[in-house]
Order: C-alpha cells, then sequence, then structure tokens
C-alpha cells in the first residue's frame, strides 16, 4: 500500500553464520540472532569455531581477536574500549569491555566503575 | 497554505474549537496533588474506559508540571477535562481551567475541601462528567492530514535486538510519515549520548546542529551526576552492554531525514518533519533521574502534540499510557512467543527470516494509518492508561532550535 521511503546504508546487514549476523563491514563483533550452545560449532571468519559459553539472542561475539584497549565496534561506530584480551567468537559483554562515557549498572552492583 | 492541503488523509478527525484535530476523543480526570489521587481515580471509574486519569502528585509549585498540565488538558485527543483538587496544593489550578475552557473544551474544577470530602466529591464528579462528556459528544468530525498529525516513538525494555529489527522498522515508518507530511518526534536525548557527532550531520542547519551537540552534552553532565547512565540491568541481559551501544540502536529510530529542529516538553512541532524532544532538565540536576521511567517520556511526548507514540520493545514492555494510543513494536522473536497479547508488531520476523526490514517498516507504517483511524492497539484493548508527571525545570528553547519557525 505504501512505498516506503528506500533506506540506504541499512541494507548491508551480513548473514555471516546462520546465527550470527555483521550489522556493518566495519564491526568487529556479530551479533546473535538465534541462541548457541556451549560447545556449539560455528564459522567465523571463514574458520569453524567452538563456542565456549552459550550466547543468547542480541549478544555479542568477538569477530576477531580484540586487545585491551581496542574499540569494540557495532553499526560501524565505537560503543567501547576492551578491557581484557578476547578470543575470536568469545562472548563480548561486561566481564571484557566497557562504555566511554557513562560506567553500566547491573542489579547486584549498582555501578560498575572499572 | 494551499500545497499542505494537499496531503494525505489519515483519519476522520474530532475537530477542538481550538483548531486541533485529534484521533481519540478523551475525557481527562486530573488531580492536581497526590491528596486528590484516590477521588480523582473514582470519578474517573464512573467516566467509562474513554475517560482517562492523568494528575501530579507533587504540593510544592512547579512551572514545567503546569505547563505540562494544560498542554495535556488542550491536547487534541482531549474533548473534555475535569480538575480535582485538595484545596491546599500550589497547582494553579485557575489558570489551568482557564485557559483548558478558553480553548473551547468543556473544563471543570471540584475542590475536595470546599465539596464536603471524599464521598460528596466523588458524587458531584460523577455528575459534572455527565455534563462533560455531554459537550464532549457533540464534538464535529472532519478529515485529518498527514500534515497535522503528529507521531512520537520511544524505546523501552531494550536488548541486543531492538537496534536490529524494531528500532530501524520505526525508521522506515518514520521517513514515510515524513515524506507523507507528518510531524515526527524522537527523544531522550540521554540516550543519544555517543550519538552526537551523526546525529548533528543530519540537521538541517549549523546552529541546529550545535544545539543538538549542547543538548546532548548536558545529557551526558546531567546522568554523570546522577552517577547513572540510562541503561537497565534488562538492557545488559539483553546483551547490551553500554550506554553508547543502547544510543546506536535507539537512534536507529529517528530513521534517515534531516532533523528540523529540538523542541523542548510542551512545544508543538511548527510544521512537518523530524524533531528531537530534550527531556533533560537544564540548570544543574535538582529533581533527581530526568525521567524516571518510560511513560515519563511518553508524556512528554504528548504534551508535544503526539497523536500516538510508537513504542520499540525487545525485553517486553507491556505500557500503554493515557491521552494517546501507544503502539508496541516488539524487536526480539522469543519475546514475541512469550508476550504476543501486548504487542502489536514482531519486528522479530527480521530476525528469523520471515520478513525484510522493508516489510516490518511497512506493517509499522499500516498499523499507524489504522490505529488513527479508531482500531485499538495492545494496550488500549488491555485497558492500559499510565500516567508520570514529575518535577523538572526548562529553560525555553533557542532561536537556532526551530530554523524553519513561521
Amino acid at each position: 500500500m505504501s512505498e516506503l521511503v528506500e533506506a540506504k546504508a541499512r541494507n548491508n546487514i551480513k548473514q555471516i553464520e546462520q546465527k550470527l549476523i555483521l550489522l556493518h563491514e566495519n564491526d568487529n563483533v556479530l551479533i546473535c540472532i538465534s541462541p548457541l550452545k556451549a560447545g556449539e560449532t560455528t564459522t567465523i571468519g571463514g574458520e569453524k569455531s567452538v563456542m565456549q559459553t552459550a550466547i543468547a539472542v542480541g549478544h555479542k561475539v568477538a569477530h576477531h581477536a580484540l586487545a585491551v584497549g581496542d574499540k569494540v565496534i557495532k553499526y560501524g561506530a565505537a560503543i567501547g574500549s576492551v578491557t581484557c584480551a578476547i578470543d575470536e567468537g568469545e562472548h563480548v559483554h561486561l566481564h571484557n569491555m566497557r562504555s566511554d562515557y557513562i560506567a553500566s549498572h547491573s542489579r547486584s552492583s549498582y555501578a560498575k566503575t572499572e | 497554505m494551499t500545497e499542505k492541503k494537499q496531503t494525505k488523509q489519515i483519519a476522520n478527525g474530532y475537530v477542538r474549537k481550538d483548531g486541533g484535530k485529534g484521533i481519540r476523543n478523551i475525557v481527562v480526570v486530573a488531580y492536581l496533588v497526590e491528596c486528590a489521587h484516590h477521588v480523582a481515580r473514582k470519578i474517573a471509574e464512573q467516566g467509562g474506559e474513554n475517560t482517562h486519569l492523568i494528575g501530579f502528585p507533587g504540593c510544592y509549585p512547579n512551572e514545567y508540571a503546569r505547563e505540562m498540565m494544560l498542554s495535556l488538558c488542550t491536547h487534541p485527543n482531549v474533548g473534555g477535562v475535569l480538575l480535582v483538587s485538595l484545596g491546599c496544593e500550589s497547582m494553579d489550578r485557575d489558570s489551568v481551567l482557564a485557559d483548558a475552557r478558553d480553548s473551547g473544551r468543556a473544563a471543570e474544577l471540584l475542590i475536595i475541601q470546599d465539596t464536603g470530602g471524599t464521598r460528596a466529591t466523588i458524587d458531584a464528579g460523577g455528575a459534572a462528567l455527565e455534563r462533560i462528556w455531554a459537550e464532549a459528544h457533540q464534538v464535529q468530525r472532519a478529515p485529518l492530514y498527514a500534515h497535522e498529525l503528529v507521531v512520537g516513538t520511544i524505546c523501552g525494555g531494550s536488548d541486543g535486538t531492538s537496534g536490529i529489527s524494531a528500532n530501524p522498522g520505526v525508521g522506515l515508518c518514520f521517513d514515510q510519515l515524513i515524506a507523507d507530511g507528518a510531524a515526527c518526534i524522537f527523544e531522550e536525548t540521554g540516550e543519544l549520548i555517543g550519538c552526537e557527532g551523526v546525529m548533528a550531520e543530519r540537521a538541517v542547519n549549523e546552529g541546529l546542529a550545535e544545539e543538538i551537540i549542547a543538548c546532548v552534552d548536558k545529557a551526558e553532565r546531567y546522568y554523570t551526576t546522577m552517577g547513572f547512565g540510562s541503561f537497565a540491568p534488562g538492557n545488559a541481559d539483553g546483551g547490551l552492554t553500554t550506554l553508547e551501544e543502547k544510543s546506536m540502536g535507539a537512534y536507529s529510530k529517528s530513521g534517515s531525514s534531516s532533523i528540523n529542529g529540538l523542541i523542548k516538553p510542551g512545544d508543538k512541532p511548527p510544521g512537518g518533519g523530524l524533531y528531537l524532544l530534550d527531556v533533560v532538565p537544564d540548570g544543574e540536576p535538582r529533581f533527581g533521574f530526568p525521567n524516571i521511567s518510560d511513560n515519563a517520556e511518553i508524556v512528554e511526548m504528548i504534551a508535544c502534540g503526539s497523536h500516538l507514540i510508537l513504542f520499540t520493545t525487545g525485553r517486553g514492555s507491556v505500557v500503554g499510557s493515557a491521552i494517546s494510543p501507544v503502539i508496541k513494536i516488539c524487536a526480539n522473536p522469543e519475546t514475541y512467543a512469550r508476550m504476543s497479547g501486548d504487542m502489536d508488531i514482531n519486528a522479530g520476523a527480521v530476525l528469523t527470516g520471515e520478513s525484510s526490514l522493508q516489510q516490518v517498516g511497512e506493517s509499522i507504517y499500516r498499523k499507524v494509518m489504522s490505529i488513527a483511524e479508531g482500531e485499538l492497539s495492545c494496550s488500549e484493548a488491555l485497558g492500559h492508561q499510565e500516567f508520570i508527571l514529575t518535577y523538572k525545570s526548562f529553560e525555553p528553547i533557542g532561536p537556532a532550535c526551530l530554523p524553519f519557525r513561521g
């Protein structure tokens, strides 16, 4: 019924593997779109990779190894910095990266500073 | 003006005497202090499902709250107003009543202390509602065109899927609504921290770009003082790690149109196009968190004239709102499977490969049209009418904020 305005830059999402997508060509993390079990084999960067932990939908895994201080890139933009070395295919979350702006908080710890 | 008349017809609107056109015909019962809340609720219960309860809990005066109350009482979806005062609170009830009446709406005021207490005021309120509804039912109908439509968007309970399905889907819908001539509002500058650079590039001119950067800087200062970013534990459970990550996902709700202006709560967009709503108070942090939960922002977008709200959620919010319908767009297919009764749109279909982003954008757009025509959204049908109004303070917007104001 309606001709929606063409979304240009938005159609570059790449399916890396059935359960992982790359949102932007410059990204160094992949997004899980279907649950991955620990021990499950996936293909990341052309190589077979065995998941060390379960990954839930919406969570990130490293597209390639990341060093302390590296920027984590998602949507083609920096979303924080790496706080401890991350292997390819490893879960990228609160335990190994942090905000470059305001610290995130969880239910158990009101303010995670470092 | 002749050009404007050619925009698309959206709905059979309710024509208000002050020129506004609504998509709903609501009567609001407003308590002016928490002490009048129970009495106002009991009165509103007598008015039926189109009588909505709103209110302000505070006893101390606040200009923002007064202006918000007035904007809400004269919203295009509102056909009549009943104010309920305890009697001793600070809210300037006489000016709200006078301005509501000046707008051509049926408006009455009950003061509990003068009326004889709880029972007497509930009874008097029932009778007042009958008079107000008798007048509100007389409202004229006329076509509401795209250039008269205002749509707001918010995300709540975001997760790692929000920014790849529901939010860009709303962005596509916004692009189409703006192409039709409508005004679209996106907000929560505290959730745009990290996006200020890319956002400023979309401003229609340099002056507005500077205002946008300054307003996100203000949000960052404010949230830093509060000690928390706008980032809830559920966001992390859902795969989001940092505020700037959440921001990038939230930002995609704004679509790809140019940004025409920066407004503050209660300001009405002066024409079609895309507007950023600055919800973070001016001055030193005084009254606590800028928005204590999603409904505080929804109320502010409604005060800016939003006829309806597009609400994206990944973790699964259930809220609706008083006054304007809320359309829920679920980003996460697993959440949709659990909570489909609360969701108007399954944007998670993008992730399961059942639809394209383009198709999700089109279904959100079609839903906007059908809800504007009178179909009830899920939250409306379930009776959700959440409402929050708290203390804030704002300076008026500067001239650079609305470059095209007539």
